[in-house]
C-alpha cells in the first residue's frame, strides 16, 4: 500500500458569498509520494498560494480532504480539536519568498528555533543546527544575523530551518523569486537532493518557468483549477 | 534560547537608550516622592528636634511656626512650677534675609537657653554654643566654615559648630544662637529708635503735672527700661516627667490668661494639614500623573516593539512556535525594560538626592510601593503588545 505525504481530494477554498463570492480554489485533488518534488506553477490570481496555505493549516478549505502523513488535517473545514501548531511543528516546514528569517536571530538560532519549538533541548539544537547549516555549506556564516547574509544565503538557512525537523512536506513559496538566476538554480538543485535524502515531498510554488527542468511532477493552475498536469 | 533576551541583544543601543530615558523618567518620580516625605520631615525637623510634650504660645495663636507669638520668656518659671513638668525653656524664632558675597542668603534663627531644650541636637563639626553671647551654630546647608564670622542686627556672631540636615517648615537652614542674642537680634530696636523713644518719654514725662523736672529726669530711664525689655521668646516649650498626665498639664495651663499650651501632636498637625498640605497635595498629584505619564510611556514602548515584529511574530506562529513563547517574548521584554529602568532611577536618584536644594527623603516603603507598580505597569503594557500579537494571522508571514 502506497504511503502518501500529501493526500488533496476535492479540495475548494470560497472567499465570501453570493455576489462577492470568489473561487480561490477549486475541487483540486492529488497525491504528492514522499521524495517527490512538486512544482505549482500560474499566474497571479490562479490558486497557487492558496493551495499551498490550505496545506500548511493557514487558511481553512471550504470543502475537501487533507491528509498529511496520514493523519486528517481538512474535511470539509477542519477537523475539531485539530491542533494546527503541533501539526505545523511536526510535519511541515515552510521555505518563503523572502526567507522570513528571525532578524535578531543568528543564522544557526534562526534553525535552532524550529527544533527547540519541537521540544529538543537548546544544546542538542544547536549541534543539530550546526550540522545541517554546514552540509548547506554554510558553516562559515553559522553566528551571522540575517541582514550580513547574502540573498542565497539567507534562503538556504531558510531551508534549513525548514528541514530542521525533518518533516514530511516542505511548502516553498516562490523560494527563488528574489535569486538571480544562479543562486535560483543552486537552491533548486538543493531542494531536489533534500527530497530524496530527507524523504520529504516538497512542494514549491512558483512562476519561475527556468527552474521547473527539475521537478518531479509539475501542476498548473489557472482561476483555481489544475488545467495541467506533467511528469519529468 | 530566549528569544526575548536575543531581542534586546540585536537591538542593545535602542532597548538601552529606551530604558535610560525611562529611568530618568522613573528618577523623578522617585525625587517627587522623595520631595513630598522630605516636605513633612523638613515641616517637622525642629519639632521633633526639640522633642518637647508642651508648646505654651500666645493665646488665639497657633504659634511659633504657623503664626506670630510673643510671650514673655519668665512665664517658663511658672510652667517650671506645674506639677508633672520636668523641664521647660523659653525659644525664639524668627527668619532672617540678609545678603552674602552677592547673593541673598536665607535661614532660620532659633535661640535658646544654655543647657535648656530646643538647642542643636547633634553637632557634626565643631562644638556647641559654650558662651552666652556672639557664638553661632550653623546648619552645614549655610555653608558657611567653622570660625568664620556673621554679622547680625550690629553684631559679629562667631560660627563654633555645624549641624546637619537642620531646616525649618519653609525649607530654609537653621542656625543657633543663646536666646538672649535671639531675642537681641530680634526684638531689640536700634539706637536711633531707641534714642527717639527716649526723647519722647522723657517729653511726655515732663508735661505731667504731677512730676517735677527731676522726678521726670528720673523716671525716664527707667521707663524706658521696662518698655523697651528684650524679655520676650515665641514660645515656651515644657517637657513632662515620667508619668505626668499631658492632658492635665495642658488642661491646667489653659487656664491662665493669655497662654495657649498646644501638644506635640497639635503643632505637627499645625504643621502638616496646615503649612504644607497644599504642597504636599502638589506634590502628590504631580506624582500620580507622572506615573500615569510613564505608565502610558511604556505601554507606547511595548506596542510598538510588538508593531515591528508582527511579521516576525507572525512567521514563528507559522512555523508552529508556541504561544507561551510568544507571550514570554513579549512580557519578558516589559519587564525588563522596566527593571532596569526602575534599577537606573534609583541609582541616579541615590547619587544625587543629597545635592536637591531641598530634603528629598527615599522611603523604603514608597520605593518598593513604586516597584510594584512599575512592574504592574509593565504586566499592563505587554498585555497591549500580547492582545496584537495574539491576532497576528500565521498567514501575515506569507507573500512579499
Amino acid at each position: 500500500m502506497t504511503m502518501y505525504a500529501v493526500q488533496i481530494e476535492g479540495l475548494t477554498k470560497i472567499y465570501g458569498s453570493g455576489d462577492n463570492e470568489v473561487v480561490a480554489l477549486a475541487d483540486a485533488t492529488f497525491d504528492v509520494v514522499p521524495g517527490e518534488l512538486v512544482a505549482i506553477l500560474g499566474p497571479s490570481g490562479s490558486g497557487k498560494t492558496t493551495l499551498l496555505t490550505t496545506i500548511g493549516l493557514v487558511t481553512e478549505p471550504t470543502r475537501g480532504r487533507v491528509v498529511l502523513d496520514g493523519e486528517l488535517i481538512a474535511d470539509g473545514g477542519w477537523p475539531p480539536g485539530l491542533d494546527l501548531k503541533r501539526v505545523r511543528r511536526e510535519k511541515l516546514g515552510f521555505i518563503f519568498q523572502s526567507h522570513n528569517l528571525i532578524p535578531f536571530l543568528t543564522a544557526v538560532e534562526n534553525v535552532m528555533i524550529a527544533l527547540e519549538n519541537n521540544g529538543v533541548g537548546t544544546k542538542e539544537a544547536r549541534a543539530r543546527s550546526i550540522e545541517i547549516l554546514k552540509n548547506l555549506g554554510l558553516g562559515h556564516r553559522l553566528d551571522h544575523y540575517p541582514a550580513l547574509l547574502s540573498g542565497g544565503e539567507s534562503q538556504r538557512t531558510a531551508i534549513a530551518r525548514a528541514l530542521a525537523n525533518r518533516p514530511k512536506v516542505i511548502l516553498a513559496d516562490e523560494p527563488t523569486a528574489a535569486l538571480d538566476t544562479e543562486n535560483g538554480k543552486h537552491v533548486m538543485a538543493l531542494l531536489k537532493k533534500l527530497a530524496v535524502e530527507n524523504n520529504s515531498a516538497i512542494l514549491v510554488v512558483t512562476h519561475d518557468q527556468r527552474m521547473v527542468e527539475g521537478f518531479d511532477r509539475i501542476f498548473t493552475f489557472s482561476d483555481g483549477r489544475i488545467v495541467d498536469e506533467k511528469r519529468n | 534560547m530566549n528569544l526575548a533576551l536575543r531581542d534586546i541583544r540585536h537591538n542593545k543601543s535602542r532597548f538601552i537608550q529606551t530604558c535610560l530615558g525611562l529611568g530618568l523618567l522613573l528618577g523623578v518620580v522617585m525625587s517627587m516622592g522623595g520631595i513630598y516625605r522630605g516636605l513633612f520631615t523638613d515641616a517637622t525637623a525642629v519639632l521633633k528636634s526639640t522633642a518637647a510634650d508642651l508648646w505654651v504660645v500666645q493665646q488665639d495663636t497657633s504659634g511659633p511656626f504657623a503664626a506670630t507669638s510673643r510671650i514673655p520668656e519668665d512665664i517658663k518659671f511658672r510652667i517650671r512650677a506645674v506639677p508633672g513638668v520636668a523641664q521647660a525653656s523659653a525659644l525664639s524664632f524668627q527668619n532672617i534675609q540678609s545678603e552674602r558675597n552677592g547673593k541673598p542668603f536665607r535661614f532660620f534663627l532659633i535661640g535658646y537657653e544654655l543647657g535648656g531644650m530646643g538647642g542643636p541636637p547633634a553637632i557634626v563639626a565643631g562644638r556647641p554654643i559654650g558662651q552666652k553671647h556672639y557664638e553661632i551654630v550653623v546648619d552645614r546647608a549655610m555653608k558657611i566654615a567653622l570660625g568664620e564670622q556673621l554679622r547680625l542686627a550690629g553684631d559679629d556672631y562667631t560660627v563654633v559648630g555645624l549641624t546637619a540636615k537642620m531646616v525649618s517648615s519653609a525649607g530654609d537652614p537653621v542656625a543657633y544662637v543663646t536666646l538672649a542674642d535671639a531675642q537681641k537680634i530680634q526684638f531689640k530696636d536700634d539706637n536711633n529708635a531707641i534714642r527717639n523713644s527716649r526723647e519722647k518719654l522723657a517729653d511726655q514725662l515732663s508735661r505731667l503735672p504731677f512730676l517735677s523736672s527731676h522726678q521726670a529726669n528720673q523716671l525716664t530711664p527707667q521707663i524706658a527700661g521696662i518698655v523697651g525689655s528684650t524679655h520676650i521668646a515665641n514660645t515656651v516649650v515644657a517637657r513632662l516627667a515620667p508619668g505626668a498626665d499631658l492632658a492635665q498639664v495642658q488642661e491646667r495651663i489653659s487656664r491662665w490668661n493669655h497662654f495657649r499650651p498646644l501638644t506635640g501632636k497639635d503643632q505637627e498637625r499645625i504643621l502638616t494639614e496646615g503649612m504644607i498640605k497644599k504642597a504636599k497635595m502638589q506634590l502628590g498629584l504631580f506624582r500620580a500623573i507622572l506615573l500615569v505619564i510613564s505608565g502610558v510611556i511604556i505601554s507606547l514602548i511595548i506596542y510598538t516593539m510588538t508593531l515591528d515584529k508582527l511579521r516576525v511574530i507572525a512567521t514563528l506562529k507559522l512555523i508552529g512556535t508556541r504561544n507561551r513563547v510568544i507571550v514570554g517574548l513579549i512580557l519578558q521584554q516589559s519587564l525588563l525594560m522596566g527593571l532596569i529602568a526602575y534599577a537606573i532611577g534609583f541609582t541616579l536618584i541615590g547619587l544625587t538626592h543629597d545635592k536637591f536644594p531641598r530634603r528629598v527623603d527615599l522611603v523604603t516603603i514608597d520605593l518598593q510601593l513604586l516597584f510594584g507598580i512599575v512592574i504592574l505597569i509593565c504586566i499592563g503594557a505587554s498585555l497591549v503588545g500580547i492582545r496584537k500579537a495574539m491576532r497576528v494571522e500565521p498567514a501575515e508571514a506569507l507573500g512579499g
